[in-house]
């Protein structure tokens, strides 16, 4: 899904917990998530310590967007 | 003669541990035959025997990749086996990543034949389809009886160290490396026989398919992100309760298109995960977690972005034929771009 939102023009990044497979369906921008059940959130923490996270990633992933890259790239 | 030790590595749903909310099983090491190693002991005859199994949950191995592979691969060596078969895995994209996991780091680390079986479209496929013999299967565990009379022949050879065949002769997916053999045909003949039957309408097959480049050039680094439209898309299907479109847990046959125009926070009992194939209490508990509207709407207050498309697209990954999504994401795409939107950040489970 990825590539093809690409494909049409539109830029993307791809935030999820098993790189490797993103990696492999051929995403270019990929933001690591936390894990499978919750990519974006961590029940054992409280409401403001989820959003820290969210904050964190979504931060990451609008680096992403601006970042000028060649080739497929992880941001940690 | 001494029957060949196999070890079999299996995931929490196959040793009949738990589903989804066992997915964080970690691993374990134990004697004999379990699940679907009884049908591969019965086809190994007097040749080979299944001495140990390792089970481990697939959300264990796919978040903690190096430690769980490292104490699979401990377990596996503790057994002193001759041969290792994973799975297989069918179309389950997480099993499917484990299997070929650990059957590369067999062979390459300990040196011994390792065999997986998994459908083409598993994530697993391709990517250790070059370093594994990796059985063709149905996307199914339908497909156990057919991936068996496979795999046990070809563990045995890979056991026994005798030659591999072609991919076609021996129902691997083709690994690249190239078998030579004499054809019982001339080239011209062959070339003519495929063209009438072409002509004809008729099935054929190429002698030499075009590698599969399906590759995107990355996009410009998007400037003025602070103006910026950006919408949510998932495939962690996430819905408004209820599953008003009814999407399919798993083998989506569509996507749901759900406005969020006056939306700040999704919260439990107004969204929901329509997704299979994970435990979905966490984000039935916190929707958030997959689709994050709480924080883009704070980024948007902000001014770190221009504005929050008003709709979210979702559709459920599990199973869900390469086919659809990319024609989902085609769909989608093309309304995004009608709307106006720059960016999309698209999340997974």
């Amino acid at each position: 899904m990825v590539k093809e939102i690409e494909r049409a023009g539109i830029h993307v990044v791809h935030i999820c917990t098993v790189v490797p497979i993103s990696l492999t369906v051929g995403a270019n921008r990929i933001v690591p998530a936390i894990a499978i059940p919750y990519p974006l959130g961590n029940p054992s923490l409280d409401m403001e310590g989820e959003k820290e996270i969210r904050r964190r990633i979504l931060n990451k992933s609008l680096e992403a967007l601006g970042t000028e890259i060649t080739g497929q790239t992880v941001f940690e | 003669m001494s029957k060949f030790r196999v070890v079999h590595y299996i995931n929490q749903f196959f040793a009949n541990v738990g589903g989804e909310e066992m997915a964080d099983y970690k691993p374990e090491l134990r004697e004999g035959i379990v699940g679907p190693g009884i049908a591969f002991n019965a086809g190994f005859k007097d040749e080979a025997e299944i001495v140990a199994t390792v089970i481990c949950g697939d959300s264990y191995f796919n978040e903690n990749l190096e430690t769980a592979k490292k104490e699979v691969l401990d377990m596996i060596s503790s057994c002193k086996p001759d041969m290792v078969i994973c799975g297989p895995a069918f179309n389950a994209g997480r099993y499917g990543v484990a299997c070929g996991t650990v059957a590369a780091a067999v062979i390459e680390k300990l040196n011994i034949p390792a065999l997986t079986g998994m459908f083409i479209e598993n994530p697993g496929a391709d990517m250790f389809k070059t370093k594994v013999h990796i059985v063709s299967t149905k996307n199914s565990a339908a497909g156990m009886r057919d991936a068996v009379k496979i795999m046990v022949p070809l563990a045995l050879k890979l056991a026994k160290g005798e030659e591999i065949k072609s991919s076609k002769q021996e129902g691997y997916l083709p690994n690249g490396i190239r078998v030579n053999f004499f054809e019982e045909k001339r080239g011209a003949e062959r070339a003519v026989d495929m063209l009438v039957a072409k002509l004809e309408g008729k099935p054929f097959t190429t002698e030499f398919p075009m590698p599969d480049f399906d590759r995107v050039e990355p996009a410009k680094a998007l400037k003025d992100i602070n103006n910026a439209k950006i919408a949510l898309v998932t495939s962690g299907g996430i819905v408004p309760k209820g599953n008003p479109d009814h999407i399919e847990s798993s083998s989506a046959s569509k996507y749901g298109k759900y406005s969020i125009a006056n939306v700040t926070d999704l919260v439990e009992g107004e969204y929901e995960t329509a997704h299979g194939g994970y435990d979905p209490v966490y984000s039935n508990k916190d929707p958030d977690r997959v689709l994050p509207v709480d924080v883009l709407r704070e980024f948007e207050k902000e001014g770190k972005i221009g504005k929050l498309h008003d709709y979210f697209y979702s559709t459920v990954g599990n199973g869900t034929a390469v086919k659809n999504a990319k024609k989902y994401a085609s769909e989608i795409a093309k309304e995004l771009l009608a709307d106006g939107v720059n960016a999309v950040i698209l999340t997974s489970t």
